[in-house]
């Protein structure tokens, strides 16, 4: 019985500097990532893509909600499905609230990644996560927006792979760039970042 | 006998005060039991034109320092082991992992963000709900055939 609440006194120590390491890292000192790098806001973009139902997108259709927007391509073995795994698990975790933000996979492996390929890829994560693809001269403006970068790569067997930025974007209702999740960022961290982008549009709504 | 029967116990309680489900704490060991494989899981894929990513954890429970130098797959044409690396600026690439040295009573994740068990060139899909095997090759000469769960595409661990 003694064990069992020690057990639950260290589960609680661990929740609690989880929650102040979350804390810490979006809203207090450790807030705000290196600037110059940041992404333009989404008013200040140009591009034209397709998604995976074939339909026109570009920065109108994500500005009005917030926006949780990632880089990959489907020909990634690791870091592309993990992220959009974690997503599925962030939107889970914040449930209805979550069900108006534009969340957004982009490729850039447009060659490989046709319209059929993201539909088909996306629709093995969350419902909500939707798959753009385009022209690579429209992949390289979107991704010169974001401050993203990529490079093909050749691999040992003569095929190629992408090395590309990995984290994950927000942007509020306005499409002001709010802070991007760190690759395989925990949970407990991520979450509160996306509530803080949608919060940012309650705020704007109440004013 | 009973050391692999002690094992088993204290395996089976660390899974139910985990509560782990039991299948994905099965362990696989070496003949000696020196190295034990635990946790194997893999993505399923997408056909057969893109590479399968895989995961599993080693243990190292023998007296000498032990390395993981490679792998053999016959559902691969190529199978390695890969680091996921992350620079300053968020930027992600893969490549060909060095040997991987485990030190007696030390164990070694493949875990996604870290290193995976790159399978390229899939002889066919990896399809969820079956699994395959997998041979991981020790700098000691073991080999050691281990089977792989396919878990679903957006898998997130090796329990689910
Ligand atoms: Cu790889």
């Amino acid at each position: 019985m003694m064990r069992v609440a020690k057990i639950a006194a260290i589960g609680a120590a661990a929740v609690f500097a989880a929650l102040f390491v979350g804390w810490w890292q979006v809203d207090g000192p450790g807030a705000d990532s290196a600037p110059g790098k940041r992404s333009l806001p989404l008013t200040a973009m140009e591009f034209s893509l397709t998604d995976q139902d074939g339909r026109d997108v570009g920065p109108e259709t994500l500005i009005g909600e917030p926006s949780l927007v990632f880089f990959g391509f489907t020909y990634c073995p690791d870091v592309c499905p993990t992220t959009l795994s974690d997503i599925s698990g962030w939107l889970d975790e914040i449930g209805p609230d979550a069900e108006d933000v534009n969340t957004v996979f982009i490729t850039v492996d447009p060659d490989r990644d046709t319209v059929e390929t993201m539909a088909e890829y996306v629709s093995y994560f969350h419902p909500q996560i939707q798959g753009w693809t385009g022209l690579p001269d429209q992949i390289a403006a979107i991704a010169d927006g974001f401050r993203v970068t990529y490079e093909k790569v050749e691999a040992e067997n003569g095929e190629y792979t992408m090395n590309h930025t990995a984290g994950v974007f927000l942007f509020d209702a306005t499409g002001r760039f709010v802070t991007t999740i760190d690759y395989h960022e925990p949970l407990e961290f991520a979450v509160p970042k996306i509530r803080r982008a949608m919060q940012n549009r309650t705020e704007r709504a109440e004013s | 006998m009973f050391k692999t029967f002690a094992k088993a116990i204290q395996s089976l309680s660390v899974a139910f005060l985990m509560g782990l489900p039991m299948a994905s704490s099965a362990q696989q060991l070496s003949e000696n039991a020196s190295i034990v494989v635990e946790s194997p899981w893999a993505r399923a894929s997408l056909g057969m034109s893109r590479p399968g990513g895989a995961y599993l954890t080693v243990r190292n429970e023998g007296s000498d320092q032990i390395s993981l130098i490679g792998l053999r797959a016959e559902i691969s044409g190529m199978a390695s082991i890969h680091e996921t690396r992350t620079n300053s600026d968020g930027v992600s690439s893969m490549a060909p992992a060095d040997d991987i040295v485990i030190p007696p009573g030390g164990m070694f994740a493949l875990e996604p963000g870290g290193y995976h068990a790159m399978l390229m060139q899939l002889q066919s899909p990896l399809v969820e709900g079956e699994t395959f095997p997998l041979t991981l090759l020790f700098s000691d000469g073991t080999e050691l055939e281990i089977t792989v769960p396919v878990l679903g595409i957006g898998a997130r661990g090796p329990e689910g």
